[in-house]
């Protein structure tokens, strides 16, 4: 970048910068929702998530089934590709690792396809989705995650774009191959990685 | 839902555009025309990034969506409404002037977009009319406003864009504090009676506005029997998937 905007300074670098990926803003307490379709109106009792595709045991867990399961809590930043980064939010849930532990991805399972209940879908190396990096959560700083932001649950990959982290998630299918699911087919990159821009196709 | 493209897009590299006017729409919003280096051709309901950089590299960059149509113009029209804690809207509306050169990247999107040719209901509430803007331009443009009907939802008149082309027999207004002199209908939110609804069974829909109005209205096309996968939706802030 060699050429400045005229007369453009910038706001104040705090000490919260050096969190901040390139290109991001600290929105503070704010927290936008920023979604194409309409909310859904999910009920708890009809509520599921199911691990499918290239795994030794196909599964679906019930809400209460899925509450059974080891708890487990991210807390730190989240950062969405129109350039808000929120901070230091806790969500709470349940490790796609525990997840995968019971269904078994097979060896030659190298992504998967993260499918919501309204059809909405995002694509994810598999790496990235395990290791600790990725969980399905239903609380928010303490919380049941509200309906606008993604509840009854979620899944958070805090590490990629916020796009990744598909709301009203319905399961995983894990694939052998990558295929783009929504925003990746309309023009957006399909990992993601804020640290490293990759915000649109090409990036 | 479903999906506009299959295909994989090219880079849309960042070149830099030259500011050729600014104008007012009201007292809280300018539309800024950009003529582009390398011009690009957009779809009625796509933005483009636009990305501030201080001498020491810090950037500031956000999305907005284009108010003008397709229509091969290396020059684009922007609506920016200023926020007053917007980093890059009050740089523009305060510091910006014609000749300036911004960096810019797009266009940018291709689900919330009209293809020109299908119908549309474009539902809009305070700025979220400028993407709007584009398709109602597109289809006049190409003689099809029978394709689409626009409701927009503003506060008073004072915050109407567009106001002087607005009017059509396609358009309507639903004013939700004040309404115009001798306006007939009581200033009030949004309502199921202010849309037109009836006779469009294949209509897709559009909604653009805040969160708690986008919600609002699709609250009120879904109630109206209007399939959630016809409805597209742009919250703000900015543009785009979280």
């Amino acid at each position: 970048m060699s050429r400045f905007t005229r007369g453009f300074t910038g706001r104040s670098r705090g000490a919260e910068a050096s969190r901040l990926p390139p290109g991001q803003y600290d929105t503070g307490t704010t927290w936008p929702v920023l979604t194409a379709e309409p909310t859904p109106r999910l009920s708890i009792a009809a509520w599921s998530f199911a691990i499918e595709g290239l795994v030794e045991r196909p599964i679906s867990w019930t809400w209460e089934e899925i509450h059974a399961l080891t708890p487990a809590t991210y807390h730190g930043d989240i950062h969405c590709v129109t350039t808000w980064s929120k901070l230091g939010m806790t969500f709470s849930g349940v490790s796609v690792d525990t997840l995968l532990e019971i269904a078994r991805p097979l060896a030659d399972a190298t992504h998967v396809l993260a499918f919501s209940h309204t059809g909405y879908t995002t694509n994810l190396p598999l790496a990235d989705v395990t290791g600790g990096r990725a969980w399905v959560t239903w609380e928010v700083d303490g919380r049941p995650l509200p309906v606008d932001h993604g509840g009854p649950a979620r899944l958070v990959v805090p590490h990629l774009y916020f796009w990744k982290s598909a709301k009203w998630i319905a399961g995983l299918r894990l694939l052998d191959h990558d295929e783009p699911g929504f925003w990746e087919r309309n023009g957006y990159h399909d990992r993601g990685d804020p640290w490293l821009e990759q915000r649109y196709q090409g990036d | 839902m479903t999906e506009t493209s299959a295909e994989s897009p090219a880079p849309t590299p960042w070149q830099f555009a030259t500011v050729v006017s600014i104008t007012d729409e009201t007292s809280h919003a300018k539309t800024f025309r950009l003529r582009l280096d390398r011009p690009a051709t957009h779809l009625a309901g796509q933005h483009y990034v636009i990305r501030l950089t201080a001498p020491d590299g810090y950037t500031a960059s956000r999305s907005y969506s284009v108010a003008s149509a397709p229509e091969g113009s290396p020059e684009l029209d922007f609506t920016v409404e200023r926020l007053d804690d917007g980093e890059v809207s009050t740089f523009l509306h305060d510091v910006v002037q014609p000749g300036d050169e911004l960096e810019v990247r797009g266009p940018i999107g291709r689900w919330f977009v009209w293809n020109g040719t299908s119908p549309a209901l474009l539902v809009g509430g305070g700025s979220g009319v400028v993407p709007l803007a584009a398709m109602l331009r597109l289809a006049r443009r190409t003689g099809r406003s029978d394709l689409v009907r626009l409701v927009v939802s503003v506060r008073s008149p004072e915050d109407l864009y567009y106001g002087a082309e607005l009017p059509g027999p396609e358009t309507t207004v639903v004013y939700t504090r004040r309404g115009p002199h001798g306006g007939t209908r009581p200033p009030g939110r949004l309502t199921a009676a202010d849309l037109p609804l009836a006779p469009r069974r294949a209509v897709t829909a559009y909604v653009c506005g805040s969160a708690g109005f986008a919600n609002h209205a699709t609250d009120l096309l879904l109630d109206a029997g209007i399939a959630a996968t016809a409805i597209r939706i742009e919250r703000f802030g900015p543009t785009g998937p979280t």
